[in-house]
């Protein structure tokens, strides 16, 4: 059960324990985190679980998949640590693992 | 060469029964069914008996219907089998009459072009609108008669995504209806009262491109600015665009931001009429709101399908696609799948995961208006809730002629004060 921190944009932290083989975006759903949208529930097809993954964790959590980057690519607000959640499974390697949420879904 | 006129009347399905009729003279194209609000069934029939259906004879030519959820999820995530090339509707015009556009374009001139002018209906951008849209609401619920019968449609659903598109290109505010004109011809069917062949709807818009490359030109010479226009007038990608492409950008944002948000205002009225008990639930809870958006689009699903054409031969839910074919997948149906969406045949406000249907599409075609749609229908409800009790729908709607376009051109109504 890693122990994840999920950043709203206006501050609010939410410290969750999230399960081992869940998706973040699970995670974030099973948490009642706000600002997850998870259109397609979970397919990797509308872009809407958008999360920034904090700069200390971008190697352990890796680079976007193949169908992932050109989901992540059409949103105007995609950075460099951007990644879709759905697409990132839970391990216990992610014990502390920190992500900021978007404003907005898009 | 004149280019075909498409008749349908002797293949019409109205009054036939969805559950006995020969699987293969079922041909969901036909606009009939969905004029006489009579598809739902030949949807159930095809979800259950064959989800990928081949209809070898239509007057649009032979396609294949593609209706369960997660057949259509599994084309939208493959666009490389799947191209949304030449075109998107079912009917192949011929290519002197085919406007580029990025919706029936794929990856990479797809992605380029999409970006380019996606920023303008992107959330950020449209936070800085939300004022203006809700005073244009109150305009004109403010506006509307009391304690008469009035068409729903003309002076609330068209009137209000005429003037959001008018806001979006900056465009003359007293021409605005002409976007509206421009996007009803776009979408017309040669034959079905507006037009009489696709030569003529041509013409139209020849005079659309006239007068935005006027405005283009304006925009040019200033500075960039927030309004469509300005972004393609100034976008890498876009701003040494052919006048054809520059046209069908244009075709393809005011078909897109205009009669699937007009028919989802009035389809979500129709719906709250038709299921009181959930308009008693909105009234009770304001706050279901943004949730009940979402059901009315997909209760609503203002466009049917979308076609795809098969790039390569592949093969689809046990059956075999040629490289060529069309694929019609149906998101009208996709919408009433119970292996996807539980209690389909119910309009209920609250379900759960109610953000989950079809009617954007999903994958890199997704609707790029998604988020404008849904602000402008909650602002709707926001002041209607403000105003009327009801909304009350006194008389039958009138739908449009078209398996493309699920709409209405009448939805008659008198407001009961609060």
């Amino acid at each position: 059960m890693p122990r994840i921190t999920l950043i709203e944009h206006n501050g609010n932290e939410h410290a969750v324990d999230a399960k081992t083989g869940d998706s973040l975006m699970t995670t974030a759903i099973k948490n009642r985190v706000p600002g997850i949208d998870a259109d397609c529930g979970g397919a990797c097809s509308c872009g809407t679980c958008h999360v920034f993954i904090d700069p200390a964790w971008l190697e352990r959590v890796g680079e976007p998949g193949p169908f992932e980057e050109p989901m992540l690519d059409l949103n105007p607000e995609r950075a460099a640590n951007s990644r879709l959640s759905c697409q990132i499974d839970i391990s216990d390697d992610l014990e502390g693992l920190v992500v900021r949420l978007p404003e907005f879904q898009f | 060469m004149e280019s075909p006129v498409i008749k349908h009347s002797s293949r019409s399905l109205v009054g036939r029964d969805a559950w006995t009729i020969p699987l293969e003279e079922i041909d969901l194209a036909h606009p009939g069914i969905w004029q006489a609000n009579q598809f739902l069934p030949f949807l159930a029939r095809l979800r259950r008996d064959e989800p990928v259906h081949y209809c070898a004879h239509s007057p649009v030519g032979a396609y294949w219907s593609v209706t369960r959820y997660q057949d259509i999820m599994t084309m939208e995530a493959a666009p490389h089998l799947f191209s949304s090339e030449p075109t998107i509707g079912i009917v192949d015009v011929l290519p002197q009459f085919t406007l580029p556009m990025f919706i029936a374009m794929d990856p990479p001139k797809h992605d380029e072009q999409r970006k380019t002018v996606q920023g303008v209906v992107a959330p950020n951008n449209l936070k800085n609108l939300e004022g203006l849209i809700r005073q244009r609401v109150i305009t004109i619920l403010d506006s509307l008669p009391q304690g008469e019968t009035f068409n729903w449609v003309d002076r609330v659903s068209r009137e209000l995504t005429t003037q959001m598109l008018a806001t979006l290109f900056d465009f003359p505010f007293e021409e605005r209806n002409k976007l509206t004109y421009w996007s009803d011809i776009a979408t017309a069917i040669p034959g079905a009262g507006l037009i009489n062949s696709y030569e003529e709807s041509f013409e139209v818009l020849k005079e659309c491109l006239a007068y935005f490359m006027r405005l283009w030109r304006d925009r040019a010479a200033k500075a960039p600015g927030n309004d469509l226009i300005s972004m393609l007038a100034h976008g890498e990608a876009t701003k040494n665009m052919p006048p054809m492409e520059f046209l069908g950008n244009l075709v393809l944002l005011i078909v897109g931001g205009n009669d699937t948000t007009r028919n989802s205002i009035t389809g979500g009225v129709l719906a709250l009429n038709e299921h009181p008990q959930e308009y008693q639930k909105l009234r009770d809870n304001p706050a279901l709101i943004p949730s009940m958006v979402s059901e009315i689009i997909r209760w609503q699903t203002p466009l049917a399908y979308m076609r795809r054409t098969a790039k390569v031969d592949t093969e689809l839910g046990g059956k075999h696609i040629k490289a060529g074919d069309k694929i019609l997948m149906w998101y009208a149906s996709a919408n009433r799948d119970e292996a996807a969406i539980d209690r389909p045949d119910e309009f209920l406000i609250d379900r759960d995961r109610v953000r989950q249907h079809l009617s954007f599409g999903t994958g890199i075609h997704r609707c790029m208006g998604n988020r404008l749609a849904e602000m402008q229908l909650r602002i709707l409800w926001e002041e209607i809730l403000q105003r009327f009790h009801k909304v009350e729908v006194v008389g039958e709607p009138v739908r449009i002629y078209s398996s493309f376009v699920k709409g209405y051109t009448e939805l008659p109504v008198r407001l009961i004060a609060r």
